[in-house]
């Protein structure tokens, strides 16, 4: 043998570690696609709308029924749109404002993530004028850690997310202490200032 | 009808809400028979994916029965049971017509980078989903197809997006005779991705997971080679190290935005929010194939920025593929690969748990507890 260094310094291929007849007796289906002719969506831009099942050149329009948002990147609202949860409220002023911007701009993406946590504040705090308040027990399925174990899933598992576990409680729960101490702190005010 | 309702991060709940209604004469509404929660949820769950509103229902991946059809549907008839794939989508678009069918234009008037995916936020078109007892279906002739005789009903429910997923990402992957694959998440798609890259004539797979239960499954499921990122100091050194200091010739990130292993990483986009989605997989992926690879993306990420490391991946020429998965066009070919024996999907399949349940359904999921990978929901309906 020569004193040429490893692989990948020098020009051949790494030896295959199993033959093929190894690598079919061992695993079920091995090589059945290895002809990419046989892979699904080859090639990847293939016009055949004929075999879709759509049978017209535009689809009919669903009807708007109230002001739909859209991004200024579509020309017009497209013939087929989702209509659960339309904007209401100061989350939708918000939302309706990051509709302004294009999907390029950070700032249509950072109004929308704001106009998300105070869609989920406020409707928090509403659900408790309701007959059903969130219960924050049942609805962030903390329960399931008795029902499915767990500590034994966590413990003695070299889990990486275990390193920052300790987060989620103070993320999940924090402003949940928070508007707590608030209440009792502005609670505290209003009966000193109806004592005086 | 009883629903899954989203009510701000980590909190979701069973609401009573209206059956829904045909809204296009092309539309159908299926009573849903069985659903499931997908890797992808846990990014709505966690709010993570702007324009996620209050009272909407999740779940692309469902199966059902057809309750109502719209006037112009030709295909489909009240009583079928159906699959319906997670994208929703036209057939007749630019981009359907060409087999995009996850990059439908006609479908979703919030984005244009996005496509339509049921119940998965505003930003993929404001639809709700299946993890209810009925959903609506819009272009019933393009999308579901009747259940084939024969397909058990929970493999079908899989087919609707983590076996097609999966499946997919070794196909970007553009496997040829021999290659050595890296997938980074042991997760459905993970697994899903790392069997089909046999499919397609991988010569080693390897599958990387901080997760012990899944690694075992990777081993057992997939055949694969499997290593545990938490032993190791720095995976791309062992993955160099694993691969004859070449590199794999293709890696899948079967991860996306919520990837662990990098305490800044995950803190800024899973916990803050800050990013489109925590690139940890991502980057290995970039760092750990060979100069002149390709990483295949299946994990998904958010539409905000995120610390990709495209130096990386410029100086090294590699190729990157990705796209949602067009689901209803890898079918006939699963199929076959069902039927002939050479995979069982609901092998996977840890948890069955009824709808009423989901809120801890989805704390089990996100949590990894008992040896939680694929949660199956059932309705009460069915
Ligand atoms: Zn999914
Ligand atoms: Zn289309």
């Amino acid at each position: 043998m020569s004193d040429l260094p490893d692989l990948p310094y020098i020009a051949d291929k790494p030896a295959p570690r199993e033959s093929v007849d190894a690598l079919r007796a061992r695993i079920p289906g091995w090589g059945v696609d290895l002809d990419p002719a046989d892979r699904p969506a080859v090639p990847r831009e293939q016009h055949a709308p004929e075999g879709t099942g759509a049978h017209w050149d535009f689809p009919d329009r669903q009807p708007e029924l109230s002001p739909r948002e859209r991004s200024i990147e579509h020309s017009m609202l497209t013939p087929v749109f989702g209509t659960v949860a339309p904007l209401r409220g100061v989350s939708g002023a918000v939302r309706r404002y990051a509709y302004r911007y294009s999907e390029a701009r950070a700032a249509h993406w950072l109004l929308l993530i704001a106009g998300d946590r105070i869609d989920s504040v406020g409707s928090h705090v509403k659900s408790f004028a309701t007959l059903r308040p969130d219960n924050p027990l049942t609805e962030t399925g903390l329960l399931a850690e008795f029902r499915y174990q767990g500590l034994r899933s966590r413990i003695g598992r070299r889990r990486v997310d275990g390193y920052h576990a300790w987060l989620d409680p103070i993320i999940v729960a924090g402003p949940w202490v928070v508007a707590g101490i608030v209440t009792v702190k502005l609670a505290g005010k209003l009966l000193s200032a109806a004592r005086r | 009808m009883r629903a899954m309702v989203y009510r701000g991060p980590y909190k979701i709940r069973i609401e009573e809400k209206d059956i829904p209604r045909i809204e296009h004469p092309n539309d159908a509404i299926v009573r849903v028979t069985k659903a499931a929660i997908c890797g992808s949820d846990l990014h709505l769950y966690h709010g993570l994916m702007p324009d996620t509103r209050v009272g909407t229902t999740f779940g692309h991946e469902f199966i059902g029965i057809v309750h109502e059809v719209g006037p112009s549907v030709e295909k489909l008839a009240v009583g079928d049971r159906v699959m319906v794939p997670f994208n929703i989508f036209c057939g007749s678009c630019f981009f359907c017509a060409r087999g995009l069918f996850s990059n439908c234009h006609n479908v979703n008037p919030n984005a244009t980078a996005v496509g339509g995916i049921y119940g998965y936020s505003h930003t993929s078109g404001g639809y709700d989903g299946g993890q209810a007892e009925f959903v609506r279906v819009p272009f019933a002739d393009v999308g579901p197809s009747v259940i084939p005789d024969g397909l058990d009903d929970e493999d079908a429910l899989l087919m609707t997006d983590a076996l097609a997923t999966g499946y997919f990402g070794a196909q970007l992957g553009d496997i040829h005779e021999g290659d050595t694959v890296v997938v980074f998440g042991a997760g459905p798609v993970g697994l899903y991705a790392a069997k089909s890259s046999w499919f397609m004539g991988a010569g080693r797979v390897i599958v990387v997971d901080h997760l012990e239960y899944r690694l075992a499954k990777a081993r057992e499921f997939a055949h694969a080679e499997t290593y545990n990122f938490a032993e190791h100091d720095d995976i791309v050194v062992t993955m160099k190290r694993a691969t004859d200091h070449l590199g794999a010739d293709v890696v899948i990130d079967a991860v996306g935005a919520e990837a662990d292993g990098n305490l800044v990483q995950h803190v800024t986009a899973a916990k803050l929010k800050l990013q489109g989605g925590s690139p940890i997989a991502l980057n290995w992926a970039i760092d750990s194939v060979r100069k002149g690879g390709t990483v295949s993306v299946m994990g998904a990420y958010g539409p905000i920025f995120s610390a990709v490391k495209f130096g990386d991946a410029m100086n090294k020429g590699l190729t990157l593929r990705m796209n949602q998965c067009p689901a209803k066009r890898q079918w006939p070919r699963l199929l076959e690969h069902v039927r002939n024996g050479h995979l069982k999907p609901s092998d996977i399949v840890t948890h069955r748990i009824p709808l009423e349940e989901i809120a801890e359904g989805y704390h089990l999921f996100s949590s990894k507890l008992d040896g939680c990978i694929k949660t199956i929901i059932t309705t009460d309906a069915a």
